[in-house]
């Protein structure tokens, strides 16, 4: 029985050190890459992970000290891996509209990024009112 | 008899909301099994108007299948991501990749743009107005034409066959 | 050992909201800002998680289910405005 709380001491400990040096990285690769482009590959991937690691860590605690199953910080993980990307891809979609500075070697011929073109209102379809 | 689909408009929807209510209470006892029921049956039959038609299911076994390797890739992604984010001498070549879609229905698509965003170096950028085109932003590519293929092989395809066929 | 890892995690989290906060103070663009922010909320719910393990109590789990729906929603609401000029058209 020792044997068992010793492993899953361990598993915890390995979980909540793994989630902050996951949040870490990517923090500090929204501190140190170039352009906004690139940055956002640090949040929207190693962030998530790591706060999921550490939420991963805090069910398996509660679920040992209380030596029944807990599930509540499955639902924060699972609303976390399903907002980022739609964020992540909404801060994508304004930074084009502003048409954000560029690292140098980024290949950006894409028709979007394009002098001259213009970001219309939408019209009627997607539920939006025109 | 009352066809299915008039009390029951989204039953995967309405399963959902049934195990969200589950989990937020912490307990599946009669009592809040019985609300949680009520809720799922209420609330799809309430916001109906406000959804678009969903396409079907086909093969939710692949689902989950789907599910699981995404997770698997997530993680590849994060090594990845880490070990190129950590590179003192941050050799990278970024790019932005035009991605023709196959899928046509929008629950599909959001889909595939989220694995995309949560996966191997690749965020979705945009989608064009004729729902044809994704513009992705890419870390690291050697190739476009190589990223295009993965996406498709890896994701789009196993997609398409859920949803569709 | 779970102390140690604890106070591992808790400077490594402590750490990160930091660097966000430099990119919140310094980011040339909106855009760089808001993405700052949206780290910094979602740093800062593993941070509630890490005390509400430190505490030995669960009742935490709620407010951080409450930061994570709020930093969406909020994330949403400004981008849309960065977007259209607009929030609700």
């Amino acid at each position: 029985m020792i044997g068992f709380y010793t492993v899953m001491e361990g598993v915890i400990a390995f979980f909540l050190i793994a989630g902050g040096v996951f949040a870490f990285i990517g923090s500090f690769g929204l501190a140190r890459l170039k352009d906004f482009f690139m940055r956002l590959h640090g949040p929207s991937k190693t962030s998530t992970l790591g706060v999921g690691c550490v939420l991963i860590a805090s069910m398996c605690y509660f679920s040992l000290i209380e030596g029944s199953l807990s599930l509540q910080g499955m639902l924060i993980t699972i609303f976390l891996f399903i907002t980022a990307p739609v964020s992540a891809h909404l801060l994508a979609k304004s930074a084009l509209h502003y048409k954000l500075a560029r690292d140098p070697r980024t290949l950006d011929d894409i028709e979007e990024l394009k002098d001259g073109e213009d970001d219309e209102k939408p019209n009627g379809e997607n539920g939006h009112l025109p | 008899m009352i066809p299915t689909q008039r009390w029951l408009p989204m039953p995967l929807l309405s399963l959902l909301l049934l195990a969200m209510w589950l989990l937020l209470q912490q307990s599946v006892s009669l009592g809040q099994i019985l609300l949680g029921s009520l809720l799922a049956l209420v609330i799809p039959l309430i916001t109906q108007p406000f959804w678009e038609r969903q396409p079907m299911l086909k093969h939710p076994w692949l689902l989950v299948r789907y599910i699981f390797r995404v997770l698997g890739d997530i993680i590849i992604a994060n090594l990845q991501v880490s070990k190129l984010i950590l590179d003192p001498r941050g050799r990278m070549s970024p790019a932005f990749i035009e991605y023709p879609l196959e899928l046509t229905e929008m629950l599909p698509i959001t889909i595939l743009a989220s694995s995309i965003t949560l996966t191997p170096g690749t965020v979705s950028v945009n989608l064009r107005k004729d729902r044809r085109t994704l513009v992705i932003h890419a870390l690291n590519t050697g190739d476009r034409e190589d990223t295009i293929a993965q996406i498709r092989e890896r994701y789009e395809r196993p997609l398409k066959e859920i949803f569709e066929c | 050992m779970l102390d140690n890892a604890l106070w591992i995690s808790v400077a490594l989290f402590t750490v990160s909201i930091m660097l966000n906060l430099y990119r919140v103070a310094v980011g040339p663009a909106l855009p760089d800002r808001i993405l700052a922010l949206d780290t910094m909320y979602v740093n800062s719910i593993a941070l509630i998680v890490l005390f509400g393990i430190w505490l030995n109590t669960k009742t935490y789990f709620e407010a951080a289910l409450l930061i994570a729906m709020l930093g969406f929603i909020s994330t949403v609401a400004v981008c849309k405005y960065l977007l259209r000029g607009d929030i609700i058209e």
